[in-house]
């Protein structure tokens, strides 16, 4: 359990680590919390030739309120830190209802937002709520920059639209509109366990109290998040009763996932989850929508 | 008997020096010149070895030495027999112990292949990666009753089948007993894999001192002084030339018991030849296939009843997994074998089981030893018996216990020790009454759970007994010191991986001689510092080193006195030991100071009289006749979330009888670890295997031990029924914890569930599988019912 060989960078610049980026391309890895990353090396899954760290750029750890009313946050912002930012908390109540589900405080300790999600495991959480909150992703390098959306930025299973010499310096995070639900919910054997199912729903109701808008987006069923369409088709127009969130978990579960299995969770399984999962998440998303309404 | 530190919860001794970073662990081993070892191990499970290449290796910088079974030449040679099939009729039993490296061909995923030794870890792994071995893969055995079907692959191929062992042993006749029955109930039941997770792994650093001709072996062994005897064997050195230390341990659990491991036939050879210092740190991949492993066993077993819930016998026949080689002989399925029969008066057993080579690492004790397989059996099978003649589940246990006054009671089967099993003392109703009351049973039953059912709520309790089997010989020896300055050191020759031992140890020796137990200075598993004995294993490190102790420390106790009573001219009824003195009764102004004494014992001019020993020491030695047996209540209650099988556990209630208790506290920690584990066995943790043999989970992301927020705090009690086998009368407690929980977790899921025709027949257990149990039987339901 002792890694490869590499190299080590440690630039103090951003310049200096996209420049160390475009100079060892393919062979490089940035080394943001290492939570994932040195794991992987040490079991000799991932022999990056050189390491290039983050940890000493300035400017990469940040909680911003964006102008839109939403909000920036920095990659290198570590996961305790957005977990506990009281702007995090009033303007994304979705990521700071989620945070305590990733990992243990240890791990969140160093672990950075940015680096889960630019690592892509389909059992994260963040990517799925970042889909479900329709993110935007900030890529740079020593080409330039670009902003992609989260369904563009999440491509495959650990996969990401990240070209090898850039970095996601910065995700920006739409403000809620009114009258807007949200939970977070997953089943995991043990506390802080990636969750053998998750799902992260939204629920915008129009004046009269029907679905105007429902997003559910599920981790750990699929090859990255699985966005769940046709149970959102179900409600949309509809009034969120009882017997709507039923049908539309229901589709939800026949539907919408294809999911696999593995030695926790057979696929079987794994369908009644999502089926579960759906029903609850949506009875407390389409309550907090109606408080939001009042409000 | 009013004691002064024997029964009390004395803080642990050793607990200041292991919080503050001052507990030796054989990495904290650090010699100029040491070397690394890094070991090539075998991706299949079963294989050819056509072809090793390690050019590439040897010659990568830093590396020393490159060995493979090929350069190993005389010394290479299977391992011991460590422990021979027990004398009972008909045995059969097929020898086949590891090999220090593979040769020919690979049994198991993890089995050692080629070793590299170089001047970092980092360097012989880099080395490891580059020699290249060709196999050629086999069909793997996988499946236990598979292995045994005639035309299945063979894991050693000079036998001609799989089966290892093959052993029955009776008890009267169950063909009668069960014409006689009212009932009989008959199932199958399937207990799987787990491994014991200990937290440090295992390690080894062997130095030959060439100019002294020493071979000093710092080892994570749980038996330090039989593997000291065996490496001066397996080396052609004295055993005196051969020091072995086991220092502090991070967990036992048994694994650490089996010997020779490859690592430790191989480490010391290799110091011997390139004569510098070699180090070999398992890591926690390694751990899961390099450490031996346990629990796999599948029971096919029947019950024969009156109608009144009378046990009139019963019937296994069960198939035990040894993985690819049985170094440990049968213990394990010998216990299971023995356990199985419980605190329960059975008149009539038949018990046969079949050991079985797979292509899995090799099955040794882990804590329970097999102990926990025969429990699940017979739990399960009351249970079931409770319900088919609607008797409550804690009324038929108590019909069938064995009262009080038919001890000693023979079972009349051999044990793991070889001798017959015979339970010394018992006393089981009061344990199930306590825990009955403890749990709030009939209030549960009768208000709390319908309640909550009316609300839709899944809660259920289980309740289930056990007996362990402890405390087994040979025997274990101490030597007993008051030093000059008045502190007293014991020796003895069994390690220490958790134990308290540095507490209980003390508190024995503090209560004869009347120093404080802090005063106490206690060297375990140092061969170099006590000589003889057999190591900590099957829960005997109390009861026998213990009682040898206590033999040790009243032997000076008695020189004390004759001593003092000279000095003082008193006879010596009239003195008594009191802090770290011995003076006249009452008389505070006649006391000596025990080292002062030990000085005048110990003079450097002057004589000695003759035929006297001098100093104030003693050795002694304990060897039971056979073990005690300890026994216990488990009780719980559990939450299940009907839509997720996520289970939560609401109360764990543990009332145990492991005879005079030496420090409550100690217990305390010894059935809380122990219930954790078995609360991870039951529910979290489980091996899962490919169809070729190899390990899918070798990682703790993948392999689940319970956590602090996954085990409940526990409620115990202690009834203390002593032991006769010994002067202090006690039992082993080691395993009590990990025991029952299986059964009783079965129990409690069922009951929680309240699913007609649910049952529970194997462990472990897990969200999904729930769903799938349950899925199941609705499905079988509804095919019925169609
Ligand atoms: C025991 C344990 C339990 C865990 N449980 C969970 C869990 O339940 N849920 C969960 O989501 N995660 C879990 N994790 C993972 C944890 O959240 C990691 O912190 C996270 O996945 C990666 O973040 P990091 O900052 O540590 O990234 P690193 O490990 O440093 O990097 C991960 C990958 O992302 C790349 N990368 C990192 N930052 C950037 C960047 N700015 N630009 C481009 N590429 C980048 C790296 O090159 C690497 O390939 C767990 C980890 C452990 C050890």
């Amino acid at each position: 359990m002792k890694p490869a060989p590499f190299q080590y960078f440690a630039p103090t610049t951003l310049d200096q680590a996209l420049d160390l980026l475009e100079r060892y391309n393919y062979d490089a890895k940035p080394l943001a919390g290492g939570q994932s990353l040195v794991p992987a090396m040490n079991f000799r899954l991932a022999r990056p030739g050189v390491l290039v760290d983050l940890n000493r750029v300035p400017d990469l750890a940040f909680v911003r309120p964006g102008s839109d009313g939403g909000l920036r946050i920095g990659a290198m912002t570590r996961q305790r830190q957005v977990e506990r930012d009281p702007l995090v908390a009033e303007r994304a109540p979705l990521i700071h209802e989620t945070m305590p589900h990733i990992a243990h405080p240890q791990i969140r300790n160093r672990g950075t937002f940015g680096g889960s999600l630019a690592h892509a495991d389909p059992a994260a959480e963040l990517p799925a709520v970042l889909t479900a909150l329709q993110g935007r992703f900030r890529l740079e390098s020593k080409r330039g920059q670009r902003w992609l959306g989260a369904d563009e930025f999440f491509v495959d299973f650990f996969t990401t639209a990240l070209e090898p010499d850039e970095l996601l310096v910065e995700i920006a995070v739409p403000p809620l509109p009114a009258r807007t639900g949200w939970s977070f919910q997953e089943v995991a054997r043990r506390h802080g366990d990636f969750a053998m199912a998750g799902l992260a729903t939204l629920v915008t109701l129009d004046e009269q109290g029907r679905v105007q808008e429902a997003r559910l987006v599920y981790l750990s069923v699929g090859d990255g998040p699985v966005t769940a369409r046709q149970a959102a088709q179900v409600l949309q127009g509809q009034e969120p009763t009882e017997e709507a969130i039923q049908e539309a978990a229901e589709v939800a579960a026949r539907q919408d996932v294809d999911p696999v299995s593995d030695i926790h969770a057979s696929a079987d399984y794994r369908r009644h989850l999502v089926k579960v999962l759906a029903r609850r998440t949506l009875r407390v998303a389409v309550q907090r929508a109606k408080e939001n309404g009042q409000g | 008997m009013t004691t002064r530190y024997f029964g009390k919860p004395i803080k642990r001794n050793e607990d200041p020096r292991l919080l503050t970073g001052q507990a030796l662990f054989v990495d904290d081993v650090h010699l100029p010149d040491m070397l690394h070892v890094a070991f090539v191990r075998s991706d299949l499970a079963h294989a050819r070895i056509r072809r090793i290449d390690t050019a590439a290796a040897r010659e990568r910088p830093g590396v020393v030495a490159v060995y493979t079974a090929e350069d190993l030449g005389d010394y290479w040679r299977p391992g011991p027999l460590l422990v021979p099939p027990p004398p009972v009729k008909d045995i059969v039993f097929h020898q086949r112990t590891q090999v220090p490296l593979a040769k020919d061909k690979v049994r198991h995923a993890g089995e050692a292949v080629a070793m590299v030794v170089a001047e970092s870890r980092y360097i012989a792994e880099d080395a490891a990666e580059e020699i290249f071995v060709e196999y050629e893969p086999l069909p793997g055995v996988v499946d236990l009753e598979e292995a045994l079907q005639p035309d299945a692959p063979r894991v050693h191929e000079d036998l001609e089948s799989n089966l290892a062992a093959h052993v029955i042993q009776e008890k009267g006749s169950y063909a009668t007993a069960r014409e006689q029955a009212d009932v009989v109930i008959s199932r199958r039941f399937v207990y799987d894999r787990g491994t014991a997770a200990a937290m440090e792994n295992r390690g080894i650093v062997a130095h030959w001192d060439f100019k002294s001709q020493h071979l000093t072996v710092w080892d994570t062994t749980q038996a330090p002084i039989p593997i000291r005897n065996g490496l001066a064997a397996m080396l052609g050195l004295s055993e005196h030339q051969v020091r072995v230390i086991a220092p502090f341990i991070g967990g036992g659990f048994g694994p650490k018991i089996m010997m020779f491991y490859p690592e430790e036939m191989l480490l010391p050879w290799v110091s011997m030849q390139l004569k510098r210092p070699v180090k070999w740190i398992e890591d926690r991949e390694e751990n899961f296939y390099a450490t031996t492993q346990e629990r796999g066993q599948i029971h096919q077993a029947e019950m024969a009843l009156t109608q009144d819930g009378r046990i009139l016998g019963v019937k296994d026949v069960f198939l035990h997994d040894t993985g690819a080689y049985d170094p440990y002989g049968l213990t394990v399925p010998i216990n299971s074998q023995c356990t199985l029969l419980g605190c329960y008066d059975v008149p009539n057993y038949y018990s046969e089981f079949r050991v079985v080579f797979t292509n899995k690492p090799i099955v040794t004790p882990y804590r329970g030893a097999g102990r926990q397989h025969g429990v699940f059996v017979m739990e399960r099978l009351l249970d079931l018996a409770a319900r088919e003649l609607g008797l409550d589940r804690a009324e038929i246990r108590r019909r069938n216990f064995i009262p009080p006054d038919k001890f000693p009671y023979n079972n009349q089967i051999i044990y793991q020790d070889f001798a017959p099993l015979v339970y010394d003392s018992g006393n089981y109703e009061p344990a199930l009454d306590k825990a009955l009351e403890l749990i709030d049973y009939q209030r549960f039953i009768q208000e709390e759970q319908p309640r909550l059912r009316a609300e839709g709520r899944k809660v259920g309790l289980g309740i289930v007994t056990y007996v362990e089997g402890t405390g087994i010989g040979p025997y274990e020896g101490a030597r007993v010191t008051v030093e000059a300055s008045g502190k007293v050191s014991v020796a003895t020759g069994i390690g220490t991986q958790g134990q308290g031992h540095f507490t209980s140890f003390a508190q024995l020796v503090a209560e004869q001689l009347g120093v404080d137990v802090g005063d106490i200075f206690l060297v375990t598993g140092d061969t170099d510092q006590f000589y003889w004995g057999a190591g900590t294993f099957a829960s005997r490190g109390a009861v026998v080193a213990g009682n040898a102790i206590h033999a040790g420390a009243q032997a000076v106790r008695r020189k004390i006195l004759k001593m003092a009573s000279e000095e003082l001219e008193v006879a010596e009824e009239d003195l008594e030991l009191v802090d770290g003195t011995v003076r006249v009764k009452g008389v505070p102004d006649s006391a000596i100071k025990l080292g002062e004494l030990a000085v005048k014992a110990n003079p450097l001019r002057g004589a000695v009289k003759p035929d006297a020993e001098p100093g104030l020491e003693a050795t002694a030695y304990f060897g039971p006749e056979r073990g005690a047996t300890a026994s216990g209540v488990h009780a719980m209650i559990l939450e299940i979330d009907p839509e997720t099988m996520l289970v939560e556990i609401q109360k764990y209630v543990v009332v145990h009888d492991c005879g005079k208790v030496i420090n409550p506290l100690i217990l305390e920690g010894q059935i809380q670890g122990g219930v954790a584990q078995g609360i991870g066995n039951a529910f979290y943790e489980q091996l899962f295997f490919s169809e070729n043999g190899t390990l899918l989970n070798a990682s703790f992301m993948d392999y689940l031990l319970p956590t602090a927020t996954d085990v409940p705090a526990i409620i115990s009690d202690h009834l203390e029924t002593p032991s006769p086998l010994n002067p202090l009368g006690v039992k082993g407690a080691g395993e009590a914890g990990a025991i029952p929980v299986g059964p009783l977790f079965a129990q409690a899921v069922e009951d929680a569930l309240d699913i007609p025709g649910l049952e529970i027949r194997e462990i472990p257990l897990s969200p999904n599988r729930l769903f799938e149990l349950i899925r199941g039987e609705r499905t079988e339901r509804e095919a019925d019912h169609g």
